[in-house]
């Protein structure tokens, strides 16, 4: 392609930046944030209308902007900002030219059209099929046609991805193996790749139904394939936001990772167990027999969960290393106490591992059991489990790596330190709260995507327990939490993307944003001298609590009416 | 660092450290016994779920249910006009969801085996039986049949838990369990 590459070189790392790729990251952010902006609002409008006491809007705006929050966040917001990490992992950090521009280009336009026919069709009020869109529902046409073009530009977007590690390999413009980031990177896109090809699949077909071209969709069917694209797209978040965390944790504090080969093996379980998560959605399914739900909710034998149990010690391992490399050695946290915890990146990552791992993981692996799914499926413990995985783990580490590419890809300073400083913990714990109360008020029984439990309108009476209301009016308390720390990062983002101070060399040699610690912290591998007792510690608590919550949730079930 | 190629180029010959080892082989004990875990349950569990289906028109289906009301109905709930179906313990028993019920009421017996048969008229429907919490993804054009034993008297509520259209959150039903009767 004729495209004359144009460089800079980046002050902070001396890498070479390639001006097309860090176009595309800017417009790819610029563009997540405004989708994030959006559809959290919407997220609001739902809490607030889930509190009982608030019961904000009427029942079918309700359901508009409950089907309209989840296409904006889960699939806008996250897949757009996955482009731009995309195009960082790739020509940032291999120090390579982008790859066919013009097709990234031509993919972002691509996806922005899909996005804003699917909005377009969805607030035209005759689409509130959720983003789910299970049939026989029936959404209008342009729906459907405004997520495949979505899909389509995504897929683009992959593929530009590789080509660029191909031309990066043949350039040479890095030696040995691609960095880990990268690594993860790649385990992301190989996923991304299945994963947007089961969405095409199914809702291709789905379309042309809408249309009336196909007279039915199997709708056990429509779900099978559909979950291939909605829970391994979760895979991709979950590979870019593990990514992310290396990311971060290297270039605050300089950490190496433990053992690149564990590293690198544990994101390989990724790849080689994604197609099995659709099970996930399917274990209270009518048809479907137990041998295919155990083989496929537990990927195996659980090899996928193994992958993200082996990252949630590395990377705190990798931090603890090297902090003890620069001396903070006392007891058994000192290494943590005197993180940076002002800095809103490491803030942000470390709440993100944490939630994650002990909110999100520990209950995606419960809810997961085949048995133990019949007293959870689609109650709002659901939504309560992947807001604290998508919410607090993922869309908290995307914010939290966005206060590093402002300064080394928007070559800005942030501006409203204080309030970036404390965006992450508003964030972190409104999110952290909204997904356990949600989880609280699942277990006793509220249904999700639900606009009244009080059952005012129904011919029967149901009576909710008085914790499920009070559950779920503190689910809206932590959700205008969880939204001002939204606000506040859009905020920061917003104002230090226009108006902060320009970044030039003397501003980047006075304010460093990559860790310079010298070789002692970076060379540190698994073979040195350096123990970790403090993340063994913290392991500890993960497994203990993993283990007891396991084993509360079988007693609970073996508590419900027998049946066979 | 993660961020740059690996300083050691050979990696993949790098020796793990012991905490390594250890959780790792720690994580994949736990993940053979969750694994297990579910198997085990199907060979000595009370919670289990049948793996019987069958392909079934709605109509039929309707058919079907509404035989069971006319031989087995022993009043109407208050003035809604929905029938209070008893049917004989050990027996077939069905419901049905539709926009925007569950169909009809049942009384079962405490301790008591059915065969509970569910289906969906027209679109997908989630059984939620409360406060028990059992929770079922409901279909039309397919029958799920699970045998249940209600272990606690008491009104039970069905509330609807799958979207399923602007009448979703009044889509409700009941089943009642009584003592057996002397
Ligand atoms: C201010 C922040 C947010 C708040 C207060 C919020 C709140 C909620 C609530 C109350 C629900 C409805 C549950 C129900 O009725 O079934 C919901 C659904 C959902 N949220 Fe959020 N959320 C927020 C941010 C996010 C983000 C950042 C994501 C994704 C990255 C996300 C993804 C989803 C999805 C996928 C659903 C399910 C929609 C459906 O059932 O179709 N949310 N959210
Ligand atoms: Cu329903
Ligand atoms: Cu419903």
């Amino acid at each position: 392609m004729a495209i004359a590459a144009v460089f800079r070189t980046c002050p902070d790392t001396g890498l070479k930046v390639h001006s097309h790729a860090e176009n595309l990251i800017k417009a790819n952010a610029v563009v997540a944030v405004i989708f994030l902006a959006v559809g959290g609002f919407f997220g609001l409008l739902v809490a607030l209308t889930r509190w009982p006491a608030v019961h904000l809007l009427p029942a079918d705006a309700f359901y508009l902007v409950l089907t309209a929050h989840g296409a904006n966040v889960l699939l806008f917001w996250i897949l757009f900002f996955e482009v731009a990490v995309l195009y960082f992992a790739s020509a940032i950090l291999l120090n390579s030219r982008l790859a066919m521009p013009k097709v990234a280009w031509g993919s972002f336009v691509l996806m922005i059209i899909g996005a804003v026919i699917a909005n377009v069709a969805v607030l035209q009020g005759e689409s509130s099929v959720m983003f789910t869109s299970y049939p026989p529902l029936k959404a209008v046409p342009h729906f459907y046609l405004g997520l495949i073009l979505f899909a389509v530009g995504m897929l683009g977007a992959v593929l530009v991805f590789f080509a660029t590690l191909v031309i990066a390999k043949d350039e040479k413009t890095y030696e040995g193996s691609v960095p880990l980031v990268t690594f993860g990177a790649i385990t992301a896109a190989i996923i991304a790749v299945f994963t947007l090809a089961s969405g095409a699949v199914i809702l291709i077909p789905t379309w042309l139904w809408s249309m009336d071209l196909i007279s039915e969709v199997d709708p056990i069917i429509y779900k099978v394939i559909w979950w291939g694209f909605g829970h391994s797209s979760q895979q991709v978040n979950v590979a870019v936001q593990v990514a992310i965390w290396y990311a971060i944790a290297a270039m605050v504090l300089g950490a190496k990772p433990l053992s690149e080969k564990v590293s690198r093996a544990a994101f390989l379980l990724y790849i080689v167990f994604l197609q099995l998560a659709s099970a996930h959605h399917l274990l209270v399914e009518p048809g479907i027999s137990s041998n295919w739900k155990v083989f496929n909710t537990s990927y195996a034998f659980y090899l996928a969960v193994l992958g993200s149990m082996i990252h949630g010690m590395s990377i705190p391992g990798a931090i603890e290393a090297a902090q003890r490399r620069r001396g903070l050695t006392q007891g058994i946290f000192e290494w943590l106490r005197k993180a940076p915890w002002d800095n809103p990146a490491f803030s942000g990552m470390f709440l993100s591992l944490i939630l994650f791992g002990f909110l999100g993981g520990i209950t995606g692996v419960v809810m997961g059991t085949e048995q133990i799914n019949l007293i959870i499926h689609n109650t709002m413990y659901v939504p309560g489990h992947f807001h604290a995985t998508v919410v607090a783990g993922t869309t908290l580490a995307f914010m939290a790596i966005t206060y590093l590419l402002i300064p080394l890809i928007f070559r800005r300073e942030l501006v409203f330190k204080r309030l970036a400083k404390w965006q992450p913990y508003l964030f972190g714990i409104g999110a952290a709260g909204i997904s356990l109360f949600m989880m609280g008020a699942g277990t006793l029984g509220v249904p999700r995507r639900h606009w009244d439990i009080t059952f005012t309108d129904a011919p029967l009476t149901v009576e909710m327990p008085g914790t499920a209301f009070l559950m779920m009016g503190l689910n809206g308390v932590f959700a205008i939490l969880a939204a001002i720390g939204g606000l506040a990062y859009i905020v920061v983002v917003v104002g230090s993307v226009f108006f902060g101070k320009h970044r030039d060399e003397a501003v980047a040699k006075a304010n460093p944003v990559i860790f310079d610690g010298g070789e002692a912290v970076t060379q540190y591998g698994s073979e040195g001298t350096i123990r970790i007792p403090g993340t063994i510690v913290l392991v500890a608590i993960f497994f203990t609590s993993f283990v007891l919550y396991y084993f509360v949730n079988w007693k609970y079930l073996s508590e419900v009416w027998p049946l066979r | 660092m993660a961020i740059h190629p690996p300083a050691d180029r050979i990696w993949w010959n790098e020796k793990l450290t012991a905490p390594e080892v250890i959780w790792i082989s720690v994580a994949f004990v736990w993940g053979l016994i969750m694994f297990f875990a579910m198997i085990y349950w199907h060979a000595v569990g009370d919670q289990n779920l049948s793996n019987e289906a069958y392909k079934i028109s709605p109509e039929v289906f309707a058919e079907r249910t509404e035989a069971m009301v006319e031989k087995y109905k022993v009043r109407e709930e208050g003035d809604t006009g929905i029938p209070v179906v008893r049917p004989p313990a050990g027996s077939d028993i069905y419901m049905l969801g539709r926009l925007w019920e569950w169909w009809p009421i049942l009384e079962l017996e405490k301790g008591q085996q059915y065969r509970l048969h569910l289906s969906s008229m027209d679109w997908q429907h989630g059984f939620s039986l409360q406060p028990a919490n059992i929770n079922l993804q409901i279909h039309a054009g397919y029958e799920m049949v699970i045998t249940i034993t209600p272990s606690e008297t008491g009104e039970y509520s069905v509330v609807c838990n799958e979207y399923c259209g602007i009448g979703h959150h009044t889509m409700v039903g009941r089943i009642y369990v009584v003592d057996k009767k002397k």
